[in-house]
């Protein structure tokens, strides 16, 4: 082999050579770390000794499991809800945004240009006990009347108060990973050629039958993206949860960063994490393997 | 996994250079004629509000004294924007983040870029596994991440501070920029680069003159994609900061502090980086049209 060759050969690994030690030492060994730090017992006076201690999985599921189940549900129904919510969308700007789409997209990303924090703070700001919307319906003596429906359906708690329920903690997920959750859909409706729907209504399909059999499996690789996407990062978010729930709204990584950081229970916190990450992470490469394709998963890391 | 500016950038693009292509409208109206624009601005309607709500109220008087933003409308002022630097703590958070977010930018984009590079072109043996590692930190819940970092930290006995955030914030950005990277890398025709060769120019110049400018958009938008990701992050930041102000960090612990309310200079300050990152955006998707 000549030295041409030997260097060809050698050059991509030298290129992802750093990068990968970065993420090998800032990513990889951590999750080892943080496994190892699991099974260890004592105290943060007297240091954490490793013993195997694998005790403290079960006893982290029987204290928070019902923390990690309602993540997991909130991260569905949100992800539900941004799928409905989205679609309409991605469909309106890829087939009716003409010129208009990429200023249409733009206006859906505003939000990214306001720091996540606040963003939900502005929530809060608005849906709080002394929030705007309390203020403005209140002038208008509207208030009692739409509390008693919104009651009814369950979407204000019993004494008035629009933050602290379910509904409100869904509502920030929703609002805060809706676009992510459109641009997959977007991308994928985008690519289907108009070609075909002439073709179709060619062959006399309806404009309703195009959509269900053409138009709609085409964008499946981008909803299987969306929800890749969406549904990791809203179950293990706690920002949202923290701001708009109360009490009864607590998800698993608000549990996590206190056992963490302000009980220093540090076994018991990675133990959490351990275990929220591996039903994320299994499920999400079930969900790949079994439902999507490679597409899929290369959509969702673009 | 906060998203932001650089993908936009990237998503605009893609919107741009698809813009050209005809589409029968007539043909696909599914949804009513009214239906769906009208559903469409009422969802932009709703991911606007809390960006309106924060620009108006930045503009409010307070009341009573307390230096926190009022709900009740006391009358228009600029002076939070006078004093957007009257605060040492917030104004040396945003400092921080400021530099967090530079310094992460161009290390991310180094590394990431290289990775990039390799990624879209060659089929070298174990690219699959690099495939699976970038995938697996793309995915992995920041809460986890933000945690195991600290596990290593703590291991290991290092003191929390400026120096953790920074690996802290290279590690989850850099993924971004070699994906971005890998999908420009890609779709850049190997052609080019061996006419370049067959013209005499040896691998500097054929790297810096044909393959860099190729991917060039794909690397600008991949470090912008790591700047706005590092200047939001709040949940891995949290984990790994010790005693290090960082702009999230701040706003969160003013709120708190304050029952649930925010200082005035917070809603001032987002105002204007929102304002800064929308004209750095726009004129980016501008300089990317031009440029294609």
């Amino acid at each position: 082999m000549s030295a041409r060759s030997i260097r060809n050969k050698l050059a991509p690994y030298a290129l992802v050579f750093p990068g990968w030690v970065w993420l090998m030492i800032f990513f990889v060994v951590p999750i080892v770390a943080m496994l190892s730090v699991s099974t260890m017992t004592g105290n943060d006076l007297e240091g954490f000794k490793q013993t195997w201690h694998l005790g403290t999985y079960a006893d982290a599921w029987n204290q928070f499991h019902d923390r990690i189940i309602r993540s997991l549900i909130y991260g569905i129904v949100a992800t539900a809800i941004c799928l409905l919510i989205g679609y309409p969308v991605a469909y309106w700007i890829a087939f009716r945004g003409g010129k208009y789409k990429s200023s249409l997209l733009f206006l859906l990303l505003l939000p990214f240009f306001v720091s996540f924090v606040i963003r939900t703070l502005s929530w809060q700001f608005m849906l709080g006990d002394s929030g705007l919307i309390h203020g403005a319906l209140h002038g208008i003596h509207v208030e009692h009347g739409l509390f008693t429906v919104l009651r009814a359906l369950n979407l204000a708690d019993t004494d008035g108060q629009y933050t602290q329920t379910n509904m409100a903690v869904i509502g920030g997920l929703v609002y805060n990973f809706l676009p992510f959750a459109i641009l997959p859909i977007y991308v994928s409706l985008e690519r289907v050629q108009p070609v075909l729907l002439e073709a179709s209504a060619d062959l006399y399909a309806s404009k309703t039958l195009a959509f269900l059999k053409v138009v709609f499996p085409l964008s499946i690789p981008g909803l299987f993206a969306s929800v890749l996407l969406t549904f990791v990062p809203v179950a293990s978010d706690y920002v949202d949860a923290q701001i708009l729930g109360g009490t009864h709204q607590t998800m698993i990584g608000t549990v996590i960063d206190t056992q963490y950081i302000t009980d220093l229970q540090y076994p018991t916190a990675a133990a959490l994490s351990f275990i929220l990450m591996a039903i994320l992470l299994i499920g999400v490469f079930v969900y790949a393997r079994v439902l999507g394709t490679e597409d899929a998963l290369e959509m969702a890391a673009a | 996994m906060t998203t932001s500016m650089g993908g936009a950038v990237e998503t605009l693009k893609h919107a741009t250079e698809l813009d050209n292509r005809p589409v029968d409208s007539k043909r696909s109206k599914v949804g009513g004629k009214w239906l769906l624009p009208l559903w469409g601005w009422l969802v932009i309607l709703w991911l606007i509000a809390p960006i309106v709500v924060m620009i108006v109220f930045s503009f409010n008087q307070t009341r009573g004294g307390k230096a926190v933003v009022d709900t009740h409308w006391n009358g228009f002022t600029v002076k939070w924007y006078t004093r957007l630097f009257d605060t040492p703590d917030l104004t040396e958070a945003f400092r921080n983040s400021l530099y967090i977010a530079l310094l992460t930018t161009a290390i991310a984009m180094v590394l990431g870029t290289l990775m990039g590079l390799a990624m879209g072109r060659s089929k070298f043996r174990g690219i699959g596994s690099v495939n699976l590692l970038l995938f697996a930190n793309i995915a992995a819940p920041e809460v986890v991440l933000g945690a195991a970092l600290l596990s290593l930290f703590l291991t290991l006995d290092i003191p929390l501070g400026f120096v953790t955030i920074l690996l802290a914030h290279v590690m989850f950005s850099l993924a971004y920029v070699a994906v971005t990277v890998r999908a420009r890398m890609a779709g850049l025709d190997p052609a080019l680069e061996e006419a370049a060769h067959d013209l005499g120019a040896g691998h500097l110049v054929t790297f810096f003159r044909v393959t860099l400018p190729g991917i060039m958009p794909g690397v600008v938008s991949g470090g912008l994609l790591a700047f706005a990701m590092s200047i939001d992050d709040y949940i891995i930041t949290s984990f790994n900061s010790g005693n290090t102000q960082m702009f999230p960090l701040w706003v969160w612990g003013a709120y708190e502090r304050n029952a649930g309310q925010l200082p005035p200079q917070v809603y001032a300050m987002g105002s204007v980086i929102f304002v800064v990152g929308v004209l750095i955006a726009v004129s980016s998707a501008v300089w990317n049209r031009r440029a294609s």
